[in-house]
């Protein structure tokens, strides 16, 4: 009997946050789902149910949908490979005995906590030329290059890797402070026995660092990898949206669904279809990653 | 068990006043008691006040104005409002005709037709014919909606192209004659080249405007029968006709007319640059005369319709009711708001509100009062059109081709053939779909 009255205490504990938990998470969820086999418009009491004909047109009609998955991989690789590498570069210099090594944790964690829309319209103020300060062609100019300048963010060849770039600015705070606190978790005696050993410091960093951040590494990339593949607001402030589909991302698309065709059920079906590939994903990077360290 | 007891009192105490915080209809107010309006217009937002305040003094009914912006926003939280049947008495729906059809047809908006016709029609007379036009579905419209006007306008717009005329000067261009023709705005190009000064600024890489300025020279070169016949599916995207329009932005983009980075352009960055005088020409609505006015008081300009491409057919703009309000069929104070809505579109309330705001009133008799830029804007009312008049609807993703299609071609990647050709596919694509 006190046993039972135990238990039922605790359900009655964790009874609030389950029911919260259950309206704004899972109810939503459930409801997004069931959505995505009706045609509604967002206004109408009563959606038309149309079986799976969203994720059809999704799957094999929709170019600019895939488009858009392609260019957010395209994001995702670029700030894999450079903004992780460079936060983890970072992360290991402030690790060691720098001068101002506080400073530089302070400038290094400003960018991911400004807004992305302010990030995305500062950019394109010291990029663009006719509405902006140009800074970058006229550096360009100055340092004798001239024969690169170039419109930036409205050529379709550059715009997408600017954004990428810009978007690596933005997020590798996050980056240099997971591997900053993971780099601090590995003991100094490790590298104290190695240097008796006759290990450099190239030694060191292939032989302790690597293999004791590998967890940390393979977190901050599911992290990369899901943060960058949902951005969206940068490239607003960038280049205030699509730009003939070469910024186009699945945010955007699915913003587009809703707000511009009026396609609530259609925008669903991206949703689901979306979170289902970066679910792929995530699962993928952790086996991978189980693989490796075995 | 006391433990327990309390738990479970505490437990239901959350969640009753959980419900009671996130659920209780709004409807509840006593009716007639005050009068709530939501609204999107951040410029306007000053002036609602003051005429709220003003009305409250005169009926003793209190006004709430409530603003959500930016209009995104408010669109969105007007959809979840109808989905939860909270809408305030007074709203304004953005977007489509079948959006707006949409919240008929959902019971949300009452049929002022009755109200309007009262007294030899005494409001209807009041207003620009097509600002009402936008607001009413016809006899045997395609929404099956049951006829009727369902909103009320507050102010009117027209879609224009505006010119700087110092900058025009600087060239060595009359600023009192304006292009025109097509051919004659492109000759431009040869002028901005040599000054080194940017053309045409838009709200391009938004899209919206891009449609608005392919249609009015669709217009122009194949007159409207022939632009509704192609969004019924009688007349294909590739016609010559369509290919011509496609290839003036081709034309444009060669020419040098177009300012640099047009297709990431948003509104806002392009009327910055117009009234910073960095940019020679704009497409803009007349709401930007207060926008300009705010930016650059002393900036010289003059408003004038898009030089034609064709004499076959006149230049048709966009334009029409700027605003409207719309009133809550199932609000308990629809009287009252509509005794509200009377009021503000009354003489006296409209001068007011575009004095104050420099917007075009949508009460006609109030044109001899405003201001000389303004009855530019208003001098073109009887060559506009609008998409929510045509009683026909392009598919959504007929315009997304089209209008990222047009950016393709001005950053040369795609001919006006090829979007013609890629245009037509999404159409028959989406007609497929409609069989």
């Amino acid at each position: 009997m006190m046993r039972v009255k135990s238990t039922l205490e605790n359900y009655v504990f964790v009874l609030p946050a389950v029911i919260i938990f259950s309206i704004f998470y899972i109810f939503p969820f459930v409801d997004v789902f069931r959505l995505s086999f009706y045609d509604w418009d967002g206004i109408l009491p009563n959606p038309t149910y149309i079986q799976l004909l969203n994720f059809k047109e999704i799957l094999f009609q929709d170019r600019s949908w895939w488009q858009s998955i392609y260019n957010a991989g395209y994001i995702t690789v670029i700030a894999l490979v450079f903004q992780n590498c460079l936060a983890f570069l970072l992360a290991w210099a402030c690790d060691r005995e720098i001068k101002l090594k506080n400073f530089y944790r302070v400038i290094f964690f400003i960018p991911p906590i400004l807004s992305e829309i302010v990030v995305g319209m500062a950019w394109r103020f010291i990029i663009n030329d006719i509405d902006g300060a140009n800074l970058i062609n006229r550096s360009l100019t100055a340092i004798g290059l001239p024969n690169l300048v170039n419109n930036w963010l409205s050529d379709p060849k550059t715009a997408l890797t600017t954004v990428a770039i810009v978007h690596c600015w933005k997020g590798f705070g996050w980056g240099f402070l997971i591997f900053l606190a993971g780099l601090q978790t590995i003991p100094r005696e490790l590298y104290e026995a190695a240097r008796v050993d006759g290990a450099n410091a190239w030694d060191c960093f292939r032989k302790i660092t690597i293999p004791l951040m590998m967890p940390v590494i393979v977190l901050v990339a599911i992290l990369t990898v899901l943060g960058t593949m949902q951005a969206f607001a940068l490239i607003i402030g960038l280049v205030g949206g699509e730009f003939a589909g070469h910024t186009s991302v699945p945010v955007l698309r699915i913003l587009a669904s809703m707000r511009g065709s009026s396609r609530f059920g259609y925008a669903c079906a991206q949703g689901i279809t979306f979170g289902f590939i970066l679910v792929i994903i995530s699962f993928i990077q952790y086996r991978f990653s189980k693989k490796s360290r075995a | 068990m006391k433990l327990f007891l309390r738990s479970l009192i505490f437990g239901t105490v959350s969640l009753c006043l959980l419900a009671q915080t996130g659920c209780a209809p709004k409807e509840e107010k006593k009716a007639g008691s005050a009068i709530t309006v939501w609204h999107w217009m951040t410029d306007r937002e000053p002036a609602f006040q003051k005429l709220a305040e003003k009305y409250e003094a005169k009926t003793g009914i209190k006004v709430d104005f409530e603003l959500y912006a930016p209009s995104d926003a408010y669109s969105q939280k007007v959809r979840a409002a109808a989905q939860g049947s909270t809408l305030p008495d007074i709203f304004g729906v953005l977007g489509e005709k079948r959006d707006f059809a949409s919240y008929i047809k959902a019971g949300h908006i009452l049929n002022l037709n009755t109200y309007m016709e009262e007294g030899f029609s005494a409001w209807k007379n009041r207003f620009f014919a097509k600002a009402l036009a936008v607001n009413e579905f016809p006899d045997g419209n395609i929404y099956s909606v049951c006829p009727g006007i369902y909103g009320v306008p507050i102010d009117v717009m027209t879609i224009q192209m505006l010119y700087n005329k110092d900058l025009f000067k600087e060239l060595g261009l009359n600023p009192n004659r304006p292009m025109q023709n097509f051919s004659e705005f492109l000759e431009i190009g040869k002028k901005l080249k040599e000054k080194k000064m940017q053309g045409l600024v838009s709200g391009w890489g938004e899209v919206w405007m891009i449609d608005c300025f392919a249609n009015n020279y669709a217009f122009n070169i194949m007159g409207k029968d022939k632009v509704l016949a192609t969004i019924k599916g009688e007349v294909p995207y590739t016609d010559p006709d369509w290919i011509k329009v496609f290839s003036l932005f081709k034309e444009m983009r060669e020419a040098g007319v177009l300012a640099s980075g047009l297709v990431t352009m948003v509104n806002k960055t392009a009327e910055q640059l117009f009234a910073n005088g960095k940019a020679v020409f704009a497409f803009n609505g007349s709401w930007c005369v207060n926008v300009y006015k705010g930016m650059n008081p002393s900036l010289n300009y003059a408003a004038m319709l898009p030089p034609k491409a064709s004499d076959k057919f006149p230049v048709s703009i966009w334009g029409g009711a700027g605003s409207s309000f719309m009133v809550n069929a199932r609000s308990k104070n629809k009287e009252e708001a509509i005794k509200f809505l009377q009021w503000l579109t009354d003489k006296e309330q409209q001068v007011f509100l575009s004095d104050a705001t420099n917007n075009l009133p949508a009460n006609k008799d109030c044109l001899g009062k405003i201001p000389a830029i303004l009855a530019q804007f208003a001098d073109d009312m009887e060559a506009t059109t609008h998409p929510n008049i045509w009683g026909v609807s392009e598919f959504p993703a007929v315009i997304e081709a089209m209008d990222k299609g047009v950016q393709s071609i001005i950053i040369g990647e795609k001919t006006p053939e090829q979007l013609a050709a890629e245009v037509q596919k999404v159409k028959e694509r989406e007609l497929a779909k409609r069989r």
